[in-house]
């Protein structure tokens, strides 16, 4: 069953076509990746589904993206319901500069939710959701920033996925962490397509081969191919795709 | 050649360093010996004594004690542990009414005698005289000086640095209107800066910022007296209408003038934090579901506060050392005030108003380097606690 499509998407930064005529489908509860060269798309694509892009000024969206069934871009659309439901985790780890827990309560907090009961409940299912729980259990009040960097990110995770997304967007989530941590996250990754939807940015081809079930290709703004994981590393159709994932540019 | 060159430079900025250290140094030096210089000053006025019928057994005052005296707000010297008698006060002035031009001779040649007699005659009188004036032979009693104290200083209640025959250096309600202007400056500036800030680094559209910004930075570069002279002309008729003042000049006007003037420092600081606070942690509180304004007030309030709380402080700083424009409304009587809306008169204020009437190394000229030392050590304190958050805001941050 598709989650997510995009319909003949062309995104501008003023006068900068960004994305040129992409159409895709996302099935539910899989690891999508998007891979490509710096600068072709791939991000500005991905920060669509939570409407991440809103903010930068002099943007354009033309074309139709549904979640579920809905256009997330109609007039009318609550974006923090919309947000709700799709989650982030970004490039670098941003833990806010509070405590650990407060870190990972703030989503609830924010959303209304004020149970002291149910809030700390969650803190600790999302923890250990994100294989935390049992490096941080005993200093939960202490600054998020005491945390390495890859327990902050996980911690990141932890963080959007109290809230209970049905969508997680990562934007190339390991790309600041060491192989250690990196193997992490993407153990992570796998535990927790059981319960979302998947979209993943990323510059390693061996880390989207490892994690995804689909991976789409982008290059220049356009989507070049998508398929499924093994077909794009193994049988390209493309010759672009082939190129890239063989390293002969990029 | 490049080499002698780069030397040279070296050289200059070392000796440059040095010099301007060495001046602070100098100035910080000056101010505390000529402060310090007040506590070896005597009570009663230099060269002159105080002196008494042989009689009367009383031999220390106080300084309040002795202008009390002279002010005949006290009448008996019983009240001063003496016989139940009245006070009689002598000042030199007063030597006309006892004493015919003849009697004192043309050049007042017989004036020391003429007293030294009228007080031993008169068993009550307390005479002000320049001690060159008494005869050696006298048979009086004279009042014990001693150095001002330190505690008169910095506790005495009342400030008449130039009551005769002893002045009156009591500190106490020049700091309490500092410290009673700056605190309500403070609580007047710290909403609107703050509000003007989140304004500013949130709300505005960046084409109002570009005007609001500069205007802001401008109102730094306004003289002071230029803000004196609007609180003088507008806020001071203004709060004697509303409250309903005998005068408008009071703690209120002062604290409002030194808002407005504390204002530019407090929003640039405020909005700088706030707008150097990481996108990414604002990205990060807005994919969670949070409203704009939660993201505002969750998260980059609190982790820019640090840097709002040096602003703060700094704006405080500013405060407490203004001079001109409080000097304008405040309307400077040294009194203990006990409402913001009665006059007060600040430190700086003080300084100010009365450097160029102390006569050069007197005790009322080092009171008021003293008053500067006082001042010092509050900007002082100030400065550490900016220094003590800004650092602590670093090694969070790290």
């Amino acid at each position: 069953m598709k989650e997510i499509e995009a319909r003949d998407v062309n995104f501008y930064y003023g006068d900068f076509h960004a994305l040129k005529g992409i159409s895709m489908d996302i099935p539910e509860k899989q690891v999508v990746a998007f891979i490509g060269p710096s600068g072709c798309g791939k991000s500005t694509f991905l920060r669509l589904f939570n409407r991440m892009n809103d903010l930068i000024p002099g943007s354009r969206l033309q074309g139709q993206i549904l979640i579920n069934g809905k256009d997330i871009y109609a007039p009318g659309v609550q974006v923090d319901e919309l947000r709700k439901n799709v989650g982030m985790v970004f490039q670098r780890p941003n833990p806010f500069p509070k405590s650990i827990f407060d870190n990972v309560a703030y989503g609830l907090r924010v959303n209304g939710i004020n149970d002291k009961k149910y809030i700390s409940e969650r803190v600790e299912e999302s923890l250990r959701g994100a294989a935390l729980w049992d490096e941080v259990k005993d200093k939960l009040n202490d600054s998020a920033y005491a945390l390495s960097g890859g327990q902050q990110q996980r911690l990141c995770i932890a963080r959007a996925m109290a809230v209970s997304p049905s969508i997680l967007l990562m934007d190339e989530p390991a790309s600041a962490l060491d192989p250690i941590s990196t193997a992490k996250v993407e153990e992570l990754i796998s535990e927790l397509r059981k319960q979302v939807t998947i979209i993943i940015v990323t510059h390693n081809m061996q880390q989207a081969a490892r994690v995804s079930d689909k991976t789409a290709f982008f290059y220049m703004g356009e989507m070049v191919e998508y398929d499924d994981t093994k077909v794009i590393f193994t049988n390209p159709r493309k010759e672009a795709t082939q190129n890239y994932i063989t390293g002969r540019f990029g | 050649m490049r080499k002698l060159v780069e030397k040279g430079v070296k050289w200059l900025l070392t000796l440059s360093g040095f010099v301007t250290s060495l001046v602070i140094l100098l100035i910080i030096g000056f101010l505390f010996t000529e402060g310090a210089g007040l506590f070896r000053k005597k009570i009663i006025e230099e060269g002159y004594v105080l002196a008494l019928n042989k009689e009367n057994p009383v031999r220390t005052m106080t300084a309040e004690q002795i202008k009390a005296v002279f002010d005949e707000d006290v009448t008996s010297w019983k009240d001063l542990g003496g016989p139940d008698l009245a006070i009689t006060t002598f000042r030199l002035e007063d030597v006309e009414k006892y004493f015919t031009e003849e009697e004192l001779g043309a050049q007042y040649e017989y004036a020391g005698e003429k007293i030294a007699a009228l007080v031993d005659a008169n068993p009550g009188m307390v005479a002000f005289v320049p001690e060159s004036m008494i005869p050696e032979n006298a048979e009086l009693n004279f009042i014990e000086d001693s150095n001002i104290s330190p505690k008169d200083v910095f506790v005495g209640a009342e400030w008449f640095p130039t009551a005769t025959p002893s002045s009156l250096f009591g500190m106490w309600p020049l700091l309490a209107g500092t410290l009673w202007v700056s605190f309500f400056a403070i609580l007047f500036a710290l909403p609107f800066g703050l509000s003007i800030a989140i304004y500013m680094a949130e709300i505005a559209p960046s084409k109002v910022r570009d005007v609001f910004k500069p205007l802001i930075e401008l109102l730094n570069g306004i003289p002071s007296v230029v803000y004196g002279f609007f609180g003088l002309t507008i806020i001071v008729p203004l709060l004697q209408q509303v409250f309903g003042l005998p005068v408008g000049e009071s703690g209120l006007a002062g604290s409002i003038v030194l808002a407005i003037m504390a204002l530019p420092t407090i929003v640039t600081v405020a909005e700088d934090a706030m707008r150097n606070c990481p996108r990414s942690l604002r990205e990060a509180s807005l994919a969670l579901g949070a409203s704009k304004w939660q993201t505002v007030s969750k998260v980059v309030i609190p982790s820019s506060m640090s840097s709002i709380a040096s602003g703060i402080v700094l704006g405080i700083g500013r405060a407490v050392g203004e001079t001109m424009a409080v000097l304008m409304v405040t309307g400077n009587a040294a009194v203990i005030p006990h409402s913001i809306l009665e006059p007060l008169r600040t430190i700086p204020a003080t300084i100010a108003a009365e450097l160029g009437e102390a006569p050069a190394g007197g005790a009322h000229y080092q009171a008021l380097f003293m008053l500067g030392v006082i001042l010092f050590f509050i900007t002082f304190f100030i400065n550490l606690c900016v220094e003590y958050i800004s650092s602590r805001n670093k090694a969070k941050n790290r």
